[in-house]
């Protein structure tokens, strides 16, 4: 086995409260992809931040071909070698794209002609980095023009750039479509190919058995195994990540709400008639029943966060009419959704939905209370049983009313801005991307609860990027391709293959 | 993680009250050093006095203007045109009632008051406008009226100092009410009317949430931009009211020179009291704390015989050492070392 | 990397032939309107003023201006990191009053303007250095840096004093002719003028410069980028503070005399010529000729003003309010606007 390029043993970084690594040993080899598994709160972003000196150790070493290496930041970890590319994009939307890939290391004039940049070679540089991805951008352009999954290449087309021999990559995936994401692995693999160490972070198992030669897995802040990916069944694999067999998953055949799904003499909880938005999506005809989930697939930029912000007067619309329960309404903003009793969980959960410094108890109260007018405050005794409730009943960790919301896990975050919907006892909930970015024994109870809730006669519209998930929850999916509806399947047409088939059908992919 | 059961010692070094307190206390007894006499007071004709009556005389109108504050900044914004809506409150008050038919009838004050309060309001929510409903900055919305305010004032005295002399008005500034200066009951009942509505009512939890993160309030059915439009709209009023109080003390409008510069205090006290700028979390209590802070510091440099000219580079002092003491990086450094990194990139 | 890569179907050649039409950016649109409302305002008081159009009213909104174009220079750098600097009044007051002190016990004048601008850089050295070591806000620490110069302006003299060295009243009354006119300008617009054209270079060429907008564009980026932050966020103070100083050289020259009291309000002016010249306060874009061309729409606007005759002083403010407005309206409806 050759010389490991990153080797760190021992790793111990703690926050107040939570130790994030404790003793974990990792080792990188040059010319492998290396996936790095685990739920959320793993440790896998600490231990990332740790090898990138973005965190100082508490305890252990990190050697880089062999010398002992302490970086003071990414710049130190970058000049020597080690480049990362992130899950949020980490570049300025304001530089053009040219500048966004070779900041800080521009070409210069020689010292004799004033050493400055050469806007001609950065120019150049950058168009045959581009050409390299065979991405067809104008390296002119500001790269905020440009949609999220294209920034993303960029962002890598940054990092290949960089003299580096290793590449991590944190969640590169999650906001690339399919044929992007076989883009990525094309170029993850002419790097291996080179010798490049790829740290490969990513939820998608299938991702990892398609890119991967071996996968690190942490469990807790701790190291679980290190195993090669050929040789690890994607069963064990899961195990290891959750520490537990875990059935429910497959278990989750729900029964479905056949006898109003469909039905057209059930007043629906909300009807939606040719609602769209200019630039953001076609109108579009929507309708739910009590105690019906419906689903909604499509590719990122369909159009699916579009409709649902539109459901629930998150943005206006400019055409169409709603309905709730028979009645027209005029959504006028989140609160008069609220008012009519309508829920809503948006996909980004971090900027949209976590009020971060805010203790869990206050999150939790927070909607009831805008709902109730700022003049009659829920009495503290109230809050206190409705949380401690809800606490339990979604098993949130941990089960401390006066946590700040920021320092839970994503999951627990999540279940904490379920447990704010529900608590305003709603009559439609809608999910975007509920169980994105969260570990797979949390996804597991949230698709539960949704189950159950649809059971006790709530409506929900349950928007998802995996198909799996949608089609196994559903009684009707709705199928949006290109900011626009394209077809609704009852659940005894819905498979995955279907979903698909209506998704390919027009050919075009990405907005 | 703040879980869970701290020492009481623990909670006391977490609490943003403790510095400020600490700081005001040092301050006092330095007085006390310096002058014996200095907690003393003196009841004369049934009104007290004495040099820390004085300290929330003057400090009353910084003090109101930073209570108005303190709302704006909780919810992530800031207010510089405060300064500007002082002199133009005053300059409204004094020139109609200057005009009247007869300037010493206290029905004449009245609706000079009415009038001056009534135009902070239209000043506040024209600065709500450019924030909750334009979405523009708050530094340079406010800056506007900032700007052109004190133009306004001087617009509407013509540029002169206007001299009033009706008794009703000069209570205001001047007066007492149940044996304590008329400004300092003002004030008081203020802030207590401030506590106790964001104590008992929802507001508080709605304000800070607004302050943490609009959107996700927004998402949540919060009336984020009516909050924000409310907190300026308040810290407008507040201005109105403390510039009746300066220009009755001095029962003079001066469009020039009134509440100059108050905006940049009243900032200071809220910062002081430990809100941060960012928002969020907010405390009335800190901001009246900070207010009397820098009052007490003006008044110890007079009565220390520290020369007057150097009292700004001893506010300067003051404020750094508290703002460092504040600084999360430095308490990390004085209790124990915190991972760098994980400043959550705002929006 | 150094190995090959299987090269794609476009070329570079082909990409970068794409790239060269030329469209105006958004982003430049209000710095080109800024542009049309000079060109306005002047024509309009050609049009309305005897003796208002002629090249000396146009000279003499540089002569007069002059400290206040190096403060906005120093004041752009800040914002584009998507900082605030409160201090620059008051360290011009600070730099007048001790060169007159100085220069009054006897100093020669070179060594007095020498210490100045290191005093003016240290100050914003060590304001950057708060900012970004301890993560204070800038508003406050350079609000407290305001109160701090203020205060050293009265200790080192309340009273005015006059200033009788020979350079600095060369510096005062020279006139530099251009060249076959009778226009002149003073010496300190060429110095003016230098700082805008070095400011302009240094942006737009040089890696710090390009890492000023970086940072104004995303500071956690930047830093996740490799980009060295902490020179750039306290570089752009220590900028700030040393045309804070020159500025007060340069006003110093102009009123001959060092007063505690002066410049009071002026970092408002500068703040305002930078976002009447297009640059957002939130950072990230923006354009030294743009701040140029918004202290020159101040001055003009003075200038209309003082040839108006029956109109007040305090109009100026009013028409700067409404100005700062209406450019904060376009930028706002320019960003919304734009894509997410």
């Amino acid at each position: 086995m050759p010389e490991p390029v990153v080797a760190m043993r021992g790793i111990e970084i703690g926050f107040p409260g939570v130790k994030a690594l404790d003793g974990v040993d990792f080792r990188l080899l040059p010319g492998e992809v290396h996936a790095l598994m685990g739920e959320n709160g793993a440790g896998k972003s600490t231990l990332i931040k740790a090898l990138t000196g973005v965190y100082g150790l508490d305890g252990g070493t990190v050697t880089v071909r062999g010398e002992p290496a302490v970086f003071s930041g990414p710049a130190a970890a970058q000049a020597a070698g080690i480049a990362t590319v992130y899950q949020e994009v980490n570049l300025c939307p304001n530089l053009s794209v040219a500048e966004n890939i070779l900041l800080g290391r521009e070409p210069r004039r020689p010292v004799w002609q004033g050493g400055r940049i050469d806007r001609r070679g950065v120019r150049r540089r950058a168009g045959e980095l581009l050409a390299r991805l065979r991405l067809d951008v104008d390296p002119d352009s500001a790269l905020g023009e440009h949609p999220l999954a294209v920034q993303q290449l960029v962002a890598i087309a940054r990092a290949v750039d960089l003299e580096a021999d290793v590449l991590i990559l944190d969640e590169p995936t999650s906001s690339l479509d399919a044929t992007e994401v076989a883009e990525l692995f094309r170029i993850v693999r002419g790097l291996r190919a080179d010798g490049v160490a790829v740290l490969f972070v990513s939820h998608f198992i299938d991702q990892v058995y398609e890119i991967a030669d071996r996968v690190t897995i942490l469990r807790n802040g701790r190291l679980v195994g290190e195993h090669l990916v050929a040789e690890l069944p994607r069963l064990d694999m899961v195990a290891k990540m959750v520490g537990h067999e875990l059935a429910v998953l497959a278990d989750l055949d729900r029964e479905p709400a056949a006898e109003v799904a469909g039905d057209p003499t059930v007043t629906p909880v909300l009807a939606a008639r040719g609602i769209g938005r200019g630039g953001a999506i076609e109108p579009a005809d929507l309708d739910v029943r009590p105690g019906e989930v419906v689903g909604l697939a499509g590719l990122l930029g369909s159009g699916r966060t579009e409709l649902v912000r539109l459901l629930f007067g998150a943005d206006r619309p400019d055409a169409g009419s709603l309905q709730v329960r028979g009645r027209p309404v005029r959504l006028r903003g989140p609160h008069a959704a609220v008012a009519e009793g309508i829920a809503f969980c948006s996909e980004d959960r971090k900027g949209e939905g976590v009020v971060g410094d805010l203790t869990v108890r206050d999150n939790i109260v927070l909607a009831l209370q805008a709902r109730r007018g700022w003049a009659r405050r829920i009495p503290r005794r109230t809050a206190d049983e409705l949380v401690a409730r809800w606490i339990s009943a979604l098993d949130i960790r941990p089960a401390d009313p006066d946590a700040l919301l920021r320092n839970l896990s994503g999951g627990n975050q999540q279940k904490c801005l379920l447990a704010r919907w529900l608590i305003t006892e709603p009559r439609l909930l809608i999910l975007d991307e509920p169980t994105r970015g969260i570990d797979v024994g949390a996804k597991a109870q949230i698709q539960q609860l949704v189950a159950e809730l649809a059971g006790d006669g709530l409506g929900v519209v349950f928007v998802s990027a995996e198909l799996e998930e949608v089609v196994r929850l559903s009684d009707r999916v709705a199928v949006l391709r290109d900011r626009r509806k394209v077809g609704e399947l009852p659940r005894a047409d819905a498979s995955v293959g279907r979903v698909m088939e209506l998704i390919a059908s027009g050919g075009g992919h990405l907005a | 993680m703040g879980t869970l059961r701290e020492s009481l010692g623990e909670r006391l070094r977490r609490s943003p009250l403790v510095l400020p307190a600490a700081a005001l206390l040092v301050l006092l007894l330095v007085n006390v050093v310096v002058t014996p006499g200095f907690l003393a007071l003196r009841v004369v004709d049934g009104h007290l006095f004495g040099s820390v009556v004085d300290i929330l005389k003057n400090g009353a109108p910084t003090a109101l203007i930073a209570l108005g504050m303190t709302l704006v900044v909780a919810t992530r914004g800031i207010d510089l045109s405060v300064g500007a809506t002082v002199a133009i409150a005053g300059s409204v008050a004094c020139t109609w009632i200057a005009g009247a038919s007869d300037p010493t009838d206290p029905g004449t004050a009245l609706v000079g008051i009415v009038l001056a309060l009534g135009l902070a309001l239209v000043l506040g929510a024209w600065n709500g406008l450019l924030v909750a409903a334009f979405g523009i900055q708050p530094i340079i919305a406010t800056l506007v009226l900032m700007t052109a305010g004190r133009g306004l004032a001087m617009l509407i005295t013509d540029g002169q100092i206007i001299t009033v002399a009706n008794p009703l008005f000069a209570e205001l500034g001047g007066g007492f009410l149940l044996g304590l200066p008329v400004a300092v009951v003002v004030a008081a009942v203020m802030f207590a009317a401030v506590a106790l509505l964001t104590r008992r009512t929802a507001l508080g939890l709605l304000i800070e949430s607004v302050g943490v993160n609009p959107t996700a309030s927004r998402l949540s059915g919060v009336r984020a931009r009516g909050i924000v439009w409310g907190g300026y709209v308040f810290a407008a009023l507040c201005a109105g009211v403390a510039g009746l109080m300066i220009s009755s003390n001095v029962t003079a409008a001066d469009a020039n020179n009134a509440g100059l510069w108050i905006e940049l205090d009243a900032i200071l006290a809220v910062v002081i009291g430990g809100t941060l700028l960012t928002g969020g979390r907010y405390s009335i209590g800190g901001t009246l704390l900070g207010a009397l802070i820098l009052q007490t510091l003006t008044t110890t440099v007079y009565t220390a015989g520290i020369p007057p000219e150097v009292s700004l580079v001893f506010k300067a002092a003051v404020i750094i050492v508290v703002f460092l003491l504040q600084a999360e990086k430095v308490r990390a450094l004085l209790h124990r070392r915190r991972p760098v990194g994980e400043r959550v990139a705002t929006p | 990397m150094t190995a090959t890569m299987p090269t794609g179907t476009t070329t570079p050649a082909a990409s970068a032939a794409r790239s060269r039409s030329w469209r105006p950016s958004r982003r430049l649109v209000p710095t080109l309107a800024t542009f049309v409302l000079f060109v306005a305002l002047f024509a309009g008081g050609s049009l309305r003023y005897d003796g208002f159009f002629s090249g000396q009213v146009l000279l003499n909104l540089f002569v007069d201006n002059a400290f206040l174009i190096v403060l906005a220079v120093g004041m752009t750098f800040v914002i584009l990191t998507g900082g605030i600097d409160l201090s620059v009044g008051s360290v011009v007051a600070l730099s007048g009053v001790l060169s007159a002190k100085l220069l009054a016990a006897g100093w020669a004048p070179v060594p007095v303007m020498l210490l100045v601008l290191v005093l003016g850089t240290a100050l914003g050295l060590a304001m950057g250095a708060v900012i970004h070591y301890l993560d204070v806000q800038p508003f406050v620490v350079t609000l407290a840096g305001m109160f701090l110069a203020r205060g050293l302006c009265y200790v080192v003299s309340v009273e005015s004093i006059p200033i009788r060295d020979p350079l600095f009243t060369a510096f005062a009354t020279g006139a530099v002719y251009l060249p076959g006119t009778e226009l002149y300008v003073s010496p300190s617009v060429l110095v003016a003028l230098a700082v805008v054209a070095i400011a302009a270079y240094v942006l737009a060429c040089t890696r710090f410069g390009r890492g000023v907008y970086a940072v104004g564009g995303s500071s956690h980026s930047a830093m996740l980028m490799g980009l060295p932050v902490a020179r750039i966020r306290v570089g752009v103070y220590a900028i700030s503070g040393f045309c804070s100083a020159l500025g007060g050289l340069l006003f110093a020259f102009y009123a001959l005399s060092g007063y505690s009291l002066a410049a009071v309000g002026t970092e408002l002016d500068a703040i305002a010529a930078t976002v009447i010249g297009g640059t957002l306060l939130s950072g990230g874009v923006g354009l030294v000729a743009g701040s140029l061309l918004g202290v020159l729409v101040l001055g003009l606007i003075q200038t209309v003003i003082s040839f108006e005759g029956t109109l007040s002083s305090w109009w100026t403010k009013i028409v700067i309010g409404v100005l700062l407005l209406a450019f904060v309206v376009l930028q706002r409806v320019i960003v919304r606007g734009g894509p997410r």
